[in-house]
């Protein structure tokens, strides 16, 4: 029996720029002091993330960083997260959030907004049903800390 | 040819070529791969003859049980009591009146956690359980003590993943313990747990014992009254049978203690508004109408694997697991979570540089299926220092050419992430 060939098929969920990513995050550190902060946790998988944020003035953020223990594709999404909501304010992430969730059930997003084109390369999650939600909880944490909650479960 | 003499002896008997044609789905592929199935620890594949029998009783025989005063329900009822004798020899129990059948493993404890827990055991006693359990051998556990006034104990495991037989033994000295659950192998480290000195510790000490047979009773010869248990519960999915039936064994003495789980038909043997006389033996815990089909599907998948033979299976996985482990351990940044001597074909592991989710989509694309994550036992994950494994599991069907696959795959992910 021989299943030899490369992985070129999972090129579209790990593109290299997710693979980079959850190699060498950019935000993933813990930041001080901060605004908001919240848990999410897949108990499916045991990813588990902490996100922070330190807003400038009223909720538009300064600075966004996380904490996490997960796979290459819920690390990268953090990562990229921490980097799109940067000066924006809550109203802003909020849908944002509702965009990318978009984008990662069904591949494309309608959204106009630019931050869309940065989140992309996560798109091909949508191929791989049990895999969204690693996409999905970094940002599910994130409005668990918009609303003051301390945990956010996924599901 | 394979050098393990074993493995040679039963060469005429165990034919894995020929065991896998009696599972159809084996023929199955998956993203245009060969399907290499390691997960039967979660749910084991169905032979043809489990199928067969399931669609032969409802096109043939089939009535509602112990109701009908015909023909058919009384042919029925015959077909699902005959799976209780069947139970009762694959267990080696005293007598059939002992054998209980449940949804599933986790139903079975819960019977027990209710039936025992609340109306036998007394406030001020305890349960003793292991860091090694499955969230089925716990939560009832916990839910016992909550409502119930019962203290919850959990006995250590060594770091090889064995059950620390010295804190077993010190939770139980000062007799409170009136019921140890312990699993009879661990469905992440692959372990088997000594049941037998178990069972004699928790004796010595007044306490009874439970034993989850989930995982071994699919490899071994489970003999319930030599290995000194009080309780043994299985399930029937991943014994090659059907969803939707488990089974607990009991002995007599017990079932007839403890009061019913649930109430309803068949579990009577008379009602009348102001009371109600329970039915004796295993029925008073069978309330409603049962999962006919699939005891009957039980039964048929008890008759595969007794005709196969334990030792031949106990063999063939030995062998298995022999393999799996030094190919496994020689592929680069892979540990092997738990190290017991006496252990079975479930291997957790993990891959240095790549979580054991990203590992098991990968293996996915190449028709690999493996479990990852925390498989139902996050205190046990904890203790062992992993958020989350990869887990690869052995059937009857499997074979070494699909566990070179899984170790040749595994380089592949490793680099792959590097
Ligand atoms: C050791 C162990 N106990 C209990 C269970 C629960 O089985 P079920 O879900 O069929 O009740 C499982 C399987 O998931 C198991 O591996």
């Amino acid at each position: 029996m021989s299943q030899s060939h490369s992985f070129d098929d999972v090129r579209d969920l790990y593109q290299n720029i997710i693979l980079d990513r959850a190699r060498n995050p950019r935000h993933m550190h813990r930041m001080e002091p901060f605004d908001a902060c919240a848990a999410g946790e897949n108990p499916l998988c045991g990813d588990q993330v902490e996100v922070r944020v330190r807003f400038a003035a009223g909720t538009t953020v300064a600075e966004a960083a996380f904490e996490a223990r997960g796979c290459a594709i819920s690390m990268a999404s953090a990562d990229l997260m921490a980097e799109v909501v940067r000066g924006r304010d809550a109203a802003a992430m909020r849908s944002l959030a509702a965009d990318f969730a978009e984008l990662a059930r069904n591949g494309v997003s309608g959204s106009a907004d630019p931050a869309i084109s940065t989140l992309q390369p996560l798109s091909g999650v949508s191929e791989y049903r049990s895999r969204v939600k690693c996409a999905t909880l970094p940002w599910s944490a994130l409005i668990a800390a918009l609303d003051g909650a301390k945990e956010s479960s996924h599901d | 040819m394979n050098a393990n003499p074993k493995l040679a002896d039963l060469a005429p008997a165990f034919d894995v070529e020929r065991i896998r044609a009696d599972f159809p789905i084996l023929s199955q592929r998956v993203h245009g791969k060969p399907f290499v199935f390691l997960d039967s620890a979660a749910s084991a594949q169905k032979p043809r003859a489990v199928i067969g029998a399931m669609s032969h009783a409802m096109e043939t025989q089939y009535a509602n049980v112990h109701r009908g005063l015909h023909w058919m329900s009384e042919r029925t009822s015959d077909a699902y009591e005959n799976v209780r004798d069947q139970v009762a020899a694959l267990l080696h129990a005293e007598s059939r009146e002992e054998i209980v059948f449940t949804r599933n493993s986790t139903e079975a404890i819960n019977l027990v956690a209710h039936s025992y827990g609340r109306g036998i055991l007394k406030p001020g006693q305890a349960v003793l359980i292991t860091e090694m359990e499955h969230h089925a051998n716990i939560v009832p556990w916990q839910m016992l003590r909550d409502s119930h006034g019962i203290e919850l104990r959990v006995a250590g495991i060594t770091d090889s993943g064995e059950l620390d037989l010295a804190s077993f033994a010190s939770l139980l000295e000062d007799g409170r313990v009136g019921l140890a659950a312990v699993t009879h192998m661990s469905n992440v480290l692959g372990t088997y747990n000594p049941i037998a000195r178990v069972a004699a510790l928790a004796h010595a000490a007044g306490a009874q014992l439970l034993v989850d047979g989930s995982q071994a009773v699919v490899h071994r010869t489970v003999d319930v009254q030599a290995l000194g248990a009080d309780f043994y519960v299985f399930t029937g999915h991943k014994l090659y049978g059907p969803t939707g039936v488990g089974v607990l064994w009991a002995r007599r003495a017990l079932l007839d203690a403890m009061p019913p789980f649930m109430g309803g038909g068949d579990m009577i043997a008379s009602v009348s508004f102001e009371r109600s006389i329970w039915a004796s033996g295993p029925t008073k815990f069978e309330a409603g109408t049962p999962a006919i089909i699939e005891v009957i599907g039980l039964g048929a998948a008890i008759d595969y694997v007794s005709a196969i033979g334990f030792d031949a299976i106990a063999a063939h996985e030995a062998a298995l697991t022999g393999h799996a482990l030094s190919r496994l351990s020689a592929v680069d940044g892979l540990r092997i979570v738990g190290q017991a001597k006496d252990r079975g074909g479930v291997i957790s592991f993990t891959l240095e540089g790549a979580h054991a989710h990203d590992v098991a989509t990968l293996l996915d694309r190449n028709g690999i299926a493996v479990r990852a994550g925390r498989h139902c036992a996050d205190p046990l994950m904890a203790r062992m220092g992993v958020t989350s494994t990869a887990r690869a599991s052995f059937g009857i069907y499997t074979t070494h050419a699909e566990i070179d696959v899984l170790a040749d795959t595994l380089v592949r992910v490793r680099s792959f992430f590097q």
